[in-house]
């Protein structure tokens, strides 16, 4: 019984040291190195518009909603699309009912906002992203927008179909993920060239 | 499914090998009481925490004792992040003003951290500050981790001596785990990993132009630890799906990586240990033979796509380099369908449960393979130390049956397997199937239980299957419909996830124990020879039926009558 009373106090002592390790050396170390080689990525890689205002992150998709802009995935975060301060996916199974009323009313409301486009959609435009925050669409989707952007925008689509090339990202090493467009970087191009 | 998809996840079975045996001669170095440059840099740190810890923190321990050590340690690991929780409108570095934890949540969250469970009830970026998230459930990360090592050691220890009481020192374990194994790996991962665009800042949340308010924290310090130490609690509700937690393909390669690579090493460390490193090769090929053809099938299930969505009119669902097609609802367009499955399979082989797409949006295969791999009691790879323990128990019970088959009495490592061994064996086999099915039952009948699922039909009774099993099996991922953040879920969690870890980790220090005070036999001709693939396909055997043969009923009605309605459903 002594023993185990006595081991009350290392177990105490051993948390209390451990913690101040782990728990403040160890992520004051990882900030301090982080910011000082990497200060764009750890402060959530910032892009600014031409007027020197925040326009995102990189990594975080917009609710991007306006004809002349390359729309995203849809995403399930509350209240509203692409809340960045609570990600949440819908997690809705595959025969839940509200699954497939979900994904006909959103091939109903593209094709509404593009009736001339005869295309079939590309399946990322219509399923729901994990983190409600993905800022990519496969090339296929961002191809499917270009023939609206360019004539909501008035430029030639060879223009428009140009900086989706310069968005395009390749599968790592060429092996790993899938090629992709970044939706968020290509409107923020897509305003500098004409706000 | 494509060439790509496979090559990835072939890529993945080449590389972890590879690192897995140099870290296995690193830590057989470590535990040694060598930590080469690491000791020269960290020893002054390391005898000055012994020194404080007085003489505890030297000599032998008995597995009593042992045992005593990892209790107090683990009750006082609860104490703090629970407090943390509650205190947390009135501690610093909380620049959102996050206000106190709920009390039932708090104790859930601490219970699943210090039980290298890591269940999510709370959503990281609207619940937690910054200072919880370090000091709580950060160090919870390493310290749940290194616990499952030392207790590993400690079995090792049990099968390596003889005529012995003692198991080693709990303290000195767990100082030599944390310092010299988890913190070097995690800087050098957290630091990669902001590298392609994981945040690590205390700044509040900045807002865009647009009224975006976009949430940061010191991220990438967790997160490299979450998966190192198979813990898996997000920083983000979305996990590891967030772009902030995993923004690229590669980061998404490594922390796949860095979830399996403990857990590999110390299959072969044990070789090492025990003195024939074909026990060690043995035990490793058996793990990822299962995993292989588990994330195999999970790509499968998942490249076939969702028959109530591809054939709609008007979708374009054709695989190919521009569009990856198959089940892309829940998961994250970067990653894809060969990397999500890869993940799926891999955090819930191990028990890490981070998850880079959204489980419950599988399809019903799909989602099956993850839920099986959990039911097999975590000792595909399994959890840092407790993997390995885990699986050190199906051998025990393999040689057991095998001797049966035989009428010899049996014996691993030239240690008779008696009946005391046998007890402890029944006890971690059985119970974690009694945590997984009462629960579950409870629940799918109480009509408060009943308003947190998120989908209707087989598919909200495979949510709690998934809940019950993920919590049991220290796991942590979810079918994330259910909301489970209520009193019933946080209250009975905490209980599972308790009993889970603790039932499984006490009956294992006492095999060890006695295993410890047994003479070595040497091999004699009739010696049931452990390192071959005969034994590796006998032992996957026992897994698979024990697992199979516990959880088919409760299976057959979850995901397996969801399947059969989904093909039926297809015109």
């Amino acid at each position: 019984m002594r023993f185990y009373l006595a081991t009350l106090r290392p177990a105490l002592l051993a948390l209390l040291l451990l913690s101040a390790i782990t728990g403040l050396a160890y992520p004051l170390a990882v900030t301090g190195l982080a910011q000082w080689l990497f200060p764009w990525q750890a402060n959530g890689s910032r892009l600014y518009t031409a007027d020197g205002r925040l326009f995102g992150s990189a990594l975080i998709g917009q609710s991007f909603t306006r004809p002349q802009q390359f729309w995203g995935r849809p995403s399930a975060t509350q209240p509203a699309a692409y809340n960045a301060a609570a990600s949440a996916g819908a997690n809705l199974g595959p025969l839940h009912p509200q699954l497939s009323e979900l994904v006909q009313a959103r091939i109903a409301a593209l094709r509404a906002a593009d009736p001339d486009n005869p295309a079939p959609i590309p399946l990322d435009l219509l399923t729901s992203s994990a983190s409600g925050l993905d800022p990519h669409i496969s090339p296929a989707a961002a191809q499917w927008q270009a023939v609206r952007v360019a004539r909501a925008r008035g430029l030639p689509l060879a223009q428009v179909q140009a900086l989706i090339a310069a968005c395009r990202e390749p599968r790592q090493f060429g092996v790993l993920g899938e090629a992709r467009v970044n939706v968020v970087r290509l409107n923020q191009a897509l305003d500098r060239l004409q706000p | 499914m494509s060439i790509n998809g496979f090559a990835q996840i072939a890529l993945f079975f080449l590389i972890l090998p590879l690192l897995a045996a140099p870290l296995a001669a690193w830590m057989q170095r470590l535990y040694a009481g060598d930590a080469g440059w690491l000791g020269w840099l960290l020893g002054p740190l390391e005898r000055g925490i012994y020194h404080v810890l007085g003489p505890l923190a030297d000599g032998e321990q008995d597995w009593r004792q042992y045992a005593v050590s990892v209790l107090a340690f683990s009750l006082f690991g609860v104490a703090a992040v629970f407090a943390l929780q509650l205190m947390q409108a009135w501690l610093p570095l909380n620049p959102q003003g996050m206000s106190a934890v709920a009390s039932d949540l708090a104790l859930n969250t601490a219970v699943s951290f210090v039980t290298n469970t890591n269940w999510q009830n709370y959503a990281g970026e609207s619940t937690l500050s910054p200072l919880v998230q370090m000091l709580g459930l950060g160090v919870q990360n390493f310290l749940s981790a290194a616990t499952g090592l030392a207790v590993m050691l400690a079995l090792i220890r049990g099968f390596s001596r003889e005529r012995s009481t003692g198991l080693g020192n709990f303290w000195v374990d767990l100082t030599r785990s944390t310092l010299y194994l988890l913190l070097p790996l995690a800087l050098l991962l957290a630091l990669l990993l902001v590298a392609q665009g994981v945040v690590q800042t205390f700044a509040a949340y900045p807002t865009t132009s647009d009224g975006q308010s976009i949430a940061l924290g010191p991220v990438a310090s967790q997160l490299a630890i979450k998966h190192l130490g198979t813990n898996g609690g997000g920083f983000f509700n979305a996990n590891a799906a967030h772009p902030f937690e995993n923004p690229t393909p590669l980061t998404d390669f490594l922390l796949v990586l860095a979830q399996t690579l403990i857990p590999a090493a110390a299959a072969l460390l044990f070789g090492r240990l025990v003195g024939d490193r074909r026990q060690g090769r043995m035990l490793l090929a058996a793990m990822l033979l299962v995993l292989a053809a588990a994330a195999v099938a999970t790509y499968c299930a998942e490249a076939a796509g969702n028959p109530r969505i591809t054939t709609l009119a008007g979708v374009d669902s054709q695989p190919r380099e521009a569009m990856p097609g198959g089940n892309l609802e829940g998961k994250e367009l970067r990653f894809g369908i060969a990397r999500s499955a890869l993940f799926a399979t891999a955090t819930t082989a191990t028990s890490t449960g981070a998850v880079d797409s959204q489980h419950d949006a599988y399809t019903p295969l799909g989602g099956l393979v993850p839920m099986v791999l959990m039911q097999f009691s975590e000792t595909i790879l399994g959890g840092v130390g407790s993997g390995l323990y885990g699986m050190l128990v199906f051998v025990v019970l393999a040689v057991f049956v095998a001797g049966l088959m035989v009428g010899r009495t049996p014996e691993y490592l030239g240690k008779k397997i008696e009946p005391f061994e046998m007890k402890m064996t029944a006890i971690v086999v059985l119970l974690m199937p009694a945590l997984v099915l009462l629960p579950t039952a409870l629940a799918a009948v109480l009509p408060t239980a009943l308003t947190a699922l998120g989908n209707p039909a087989a598919h909200g009774f495979s949510e709690l299957l998934y809940a019950f099993t993920s919590m049991a099996n220290n796991n942590g991922s979810a079918f994330g419909g259910l909301s489970g953040n209520t009193p019933f879920y946080n209250l009975l969690g905490a209980a599972v996830m308790l009993l889970g870890r603790f039932g499984t980790l006490l009956p294992v220090l006492a095999l060890a124990g006695h295993l410890a005070a047994k003479p070595r036999l040497a091999l004699g001709a009739g010696t049931l020879p452990t390192h071959t693939p005969l034994f590796a396909g006998f032992l996957i055997g026992v897994v698979i039926v024990v697992g199979a043969l516990t959880f088919f009923p409760a299976l057959a009605l979850g995901p397996l009558v969801e399947q059969l309605q989904l093909w039926q459903a297809t015109p």
